[in-house]
């Protein structure tokens, strides 16, 4: 015996807010693709929770392709970060305004 | 309380924790160094909770691969010259406000819906079934994400060349 799911279910709410937050009120584009990640990270133990919950393997499959995700998302965004900053010289959202 | 729901509630705790310290400070090596510890305690929960392959990826990918990814292109690019402007306090705190609420109605839901307050059982999917069920069950996603890793590396590839074209000849 562990937990009751609830549990879970809201730790995974309390991260993918904490993620949002960062995502939304932080500015810079490191911080945000890492709030991405949180969010993501959030998804994944959800998911895991209710593996266990309905005794099912599918829970824990989609986590395997939730690491893939990420970690295309984060190579891709990161890839495209790195190209901006050499653009336009800062990591702020609100500099990006060339085409101006 | 068992010792299991113990070592669940320490182990949320710890990841809350560092993962909110992780959000807000301004340095962003610390950031990720935080958000490694965050991953750390994913994964010992994912062990917790009957998936010892899925505990050990995510150590390898989340923790190692990735958030050393975000390490190196911090250490390619000098940010501490770089000040980060934050959002004046009363942009935000609405913003803040609404998700609260959002959070206080998300716990309601979570529990008042029928069959949340059920107890979870200790179980274990060996990597051997999971192995089979995966690729048995799941081979045609198997074979979508194996896609979409080979266009992120393309992807990848085609944005750090074009930027040395750049770099050697004028601009277009």
């Amino acid at each position: 015996m562990i937990v009751p799911f609830s549990h879970v279910l809201m730790l995974a709410g309390i991260l993918f807010l904490l993620g949002m937050f960062c995502a939304v009120a932080r500015r810079n584009l490191i911080m945000i693709v890492l709030g991405v990640e949180i969010m993501l990270n959030a998804a994944s133990i959800a998911f895991v929770g209710a593996s266990v919950r309905w005794q099912s393997l599918e829970g824990q499959s989609f986590v395997l392709f939730i690491l893939a995700v990420a970690a295309t998302e984060v190579s891709v965004g990161l890839a495209i970060i790195v190209y901006a900053f050499r653009r336009t010289g800062s990591f702020d959202p609100g500099a990006y305004n060339i085409l101006r | 309380m068992t010792l299991y729901s113990f070592i669940f509630y320490v182990v949320a705790a710890v990841i809350v924790a560092s993962t909110a310290v992780a959000i807000t400070r301004r340095n962003l090596v610390h950031a990720v160094i935080y958000l490694i510890f965050s991953f750390f305690g994913t994964a010992m929960l994912f062990y917790l909770l009957g998936a010892p392959l899925l505990a050990v990826l995510e150590v390898i990918i989340y923790a190692g691969a990735i958030m050393v990814l975000f390490l190196f292109i911090l250490m390619m690019i000098r940010t501490e010259s770089h000040q980060e402007l934050m959002f004046p306090l009363s942009q935000w705190l609405p913003a803040a406000l609404f998700g609260l609420i959002y959070v206080g109605v998300g716990f309601l839901t979570v529990a008042t819906t029928p069959g949340t307050e059920i107890t979870l059982k200790m179980v274990l999917a060996t990597p051997r079934e999971f192995a089979l069920y995966v690729f048995q069950r799941q081979w045609f996603s198997v074979e979508i994400v194996s896609l979409l890793l080979l266009v992120a590396l393309m992807g990848a590839l085609h944005l750090g060349k074009g930027e040395k074209k750049n770099n050697g000849e004028d601009e277009v």
